[in-house]
């Protein structure tokens, strides 16, 4: 594979995939905050 | 009549991941990026993917959850009889899409059966066209029922009208909690093998390779956000009729990222399974990746049967792997594109969701027959094309117009999302609405209108496919306007008494 091929590959993945497990991230975070503030 | 409702936010998230990936996102954004500069194509499909997908997720999911109704229903509650007809048109075009996309689905039903011993022996297109499809030779006949498309195609709408007759909960969150991760799995097993067989890096590196030259291509970024917008299930009021299912107190605009990002890293996945599979055929023939590489029904139906012949072994197992992807990503689609009408049916009369799912999918499964001739694919591929370009991208592009423009909602549903979600919507989500996606969706339109008024295709009639003036006009042209003018017929009449009165919150 070219160089400037495997490159796109990895921006991609960490883009696209990053997104992704960033906003699930995001989700869960405020789930577990919302959960605290209920209890409290 | 109390409203359905998600069990859970993860429920309706997987919802709303199922009916965005569909079968585009295996055999459409492969051969997309390919063709519109492979690496680079990923700069304008971001862009678009920014600017013009996640905002109008964001825009519609807010429209159903704000009012809390099928696509028309939350239209009417939004600005009455004015705006009552959009939802309409988007919910016929959705019924359009269902009856043909069903039959795609029972093909790739079919040959997850047919991979088994790959009963399509080794000239795998004319097995199709001549075998199985049983394709007659004038566009525009129907010919004969093809009882071996019709026998599955009966089983996806019993499949499909079975989990909906179960309910929001029962019905569509428990099927697509099976479905989308056995999906996933599949597909990663199918992705592993891909990329570990020979000839597979030549395919990355044909699919990855940027041609940054291409970005300065105007039509490249037509293709991104033409693909996306496709792609994410917008404008066929499937996200609106969805997000009316969630409780009051969800989050808007973090699901709407969590959905967007799914369906493309969905599709990154399927490019590296799609290429390094290619890869793998062209080096067993000894040819280019550019020889074998293809999109849409040829891709799935003709290319892969011929890269499960040529595996190196369990042929069979990676056969009804692929096959059976196909059917699952079909089915999560289907179920979400039929509850549209099944919802608007339901609200508009007051009936029961059972009269409605005998009803409207009742009528559906009858009409996709038609597509189960010997003629089917021929008014298939005219009323795919025909519908999509100027029902679904039309649909879109009067309804950010509509929302931002005429009726002047969007401060108001942007109150309403940041009321209730993580991230903050501010100018960029006005903009991307009110400016970025009607300029590119505009000049799209404006440019399939042109090719299609002017005869611009290079065929022989100077039409789509090169299909007569009259096939064109009745198979096409005729679905999409009637569309249309179905959905005004539709906003004509009045709501059942439960659903006429809407308290808009403050």
């Amino acid at each position: 594979m070219e160089v400037s091929a495997i490159v796109v590959m990895i921006i991609g993945m960490v883009l696209l995939w990053g997104g992704l497990a960033a906003s699930i991230f995001n989700a869960v975070r405020s789930g577990k905050k919302n959960k605290a503030d209920n209890a409290a | 009549m109390e409203r359905s409702q998600w069990g859970t936010r993860a429920g309706f998230i997987m919802a709303a991941v199922g009916s965005a990936i569909g079968l585009g996102n295996i055999w459409r954004f492969p051969y997309v990026a390919y063709e519109n500069g492979g690496g680079a194509f990923f700069i304008p499909y971001l862009f678009a993917l920014l600017t013009a997908g996640i905002p109008i997720l964001i825009l519609e999911f807010t429209i159903g959850h704000r009012y809390r109704g099928s696509a028309p229903l939350s239209f009417f509650r939004m600005s009455g009889k004015k705006a009552e007809w959009l939802g309409w048109w988007a919910v016929i075009v959705s019924f359009v899409i269902s009856v043909y996309y069903a039959v795609i689905i029972a093909w790739a039903m079919r040959y997850t059966i047919f991979a088994i011993n790959q009963a399509w022996g080794t000239d795998t297109e004319t097995f199709l066209f001549a075998d199985f499809l049983q394709l007659g030779d004038v566009p525009g006949q129907t010919g004969d029922i093809v009882w071996g498309i019709f026998i599955p195609l009966a089983l996806v709408w019993a499949i499909t009208l079975g989990i909906l007759l179960a309910g929001v909960k029962k019905g569509i969150e428990a099927a697509n909690r099976i479905f989308i991760p056995t999906l996933v799995v599949i597909f990663l097993i199918i992705v592993i093998r891909a990329v570990t067989l020979d000839g597979a890096m030549m395919g990355l590196n044909a699919f990855f390779e940027p041609n940054f030259d291409a970005i300065m291509d105007p039509s490249v970024w037509v293709a991104a956000y033409g693909h996306i917008f496709f792609s994410l299930s917008v404008a066929f009021a499937i996200m609106i009729t969805y997000s009316s299912y969630l409780p009051k107190k969800s989050d808007i605009t973090n699901n709407a990222f969590i959905t967007g990002f799914a369906n493309s890293s969905f599709e990154l996945l399927a490019g590296i399974g799609v290429f390094a599979a290619l890869g793998f055929m062209a080096a067993q023939s000894g040819v280019e990746v550019a020889d074998v590489a293809a999109g849409g029904v040829g891709l799935a139906f003709v290319v892969f049967p011929q890269i499960i012949n040529q595996f190196p072994g369990l042929n069979g197992l990676f056969g009804v792997l692929f096959f059976l992807s196909l059917t699952l990503a079909g089915l999560t689609s289907l179920m979400s594109i039929t509850e549209t009408y099944v919802a608007a049916i339901s609200e508009k009369f007051g009936t029961s969701r059972r009269k409605a799912v005998a009803f409207g999918g009742g009528l559906a499964a009858l009409i996709s027959i038609l597509f189960a001739t010997q003629g089917g694919l021929y008014f298939l591929d005219l009323a795919d094309y025909y519908i999509n370009q100027f029902g679904v991208a039309a649909v879109g592009l009067i309804e950010v117009v509509m929302v931002v423009w005429v009726l002047r909602k969007a401060d108001n549903l942007k109150n309403h999302a940041n009321a209730i979600s993580d991230i903050q919507l501010g100018g960029w989500w006005k903009f991307s609405l009110g400016v970025i996606t009607p300029i590119v969706l505009g000049y799209m339109m404006f440019g399939l209108l042109r090719l299609n008024i002017l005869k611009g295709f290079e065929t022989e009639t100077g039409n789509y496919e090169g299909y007569s003036d009259m096939f064109t006009l009745f198979g096409g042209v005729a679905v999409a306007a009637g569309a249309l003018i179905l959905g005004i017929l539709f906003s004509l009449g009045k709501w059942h008494k439960s659903h006429a009165q809407f308290e808009e919150e403050k």
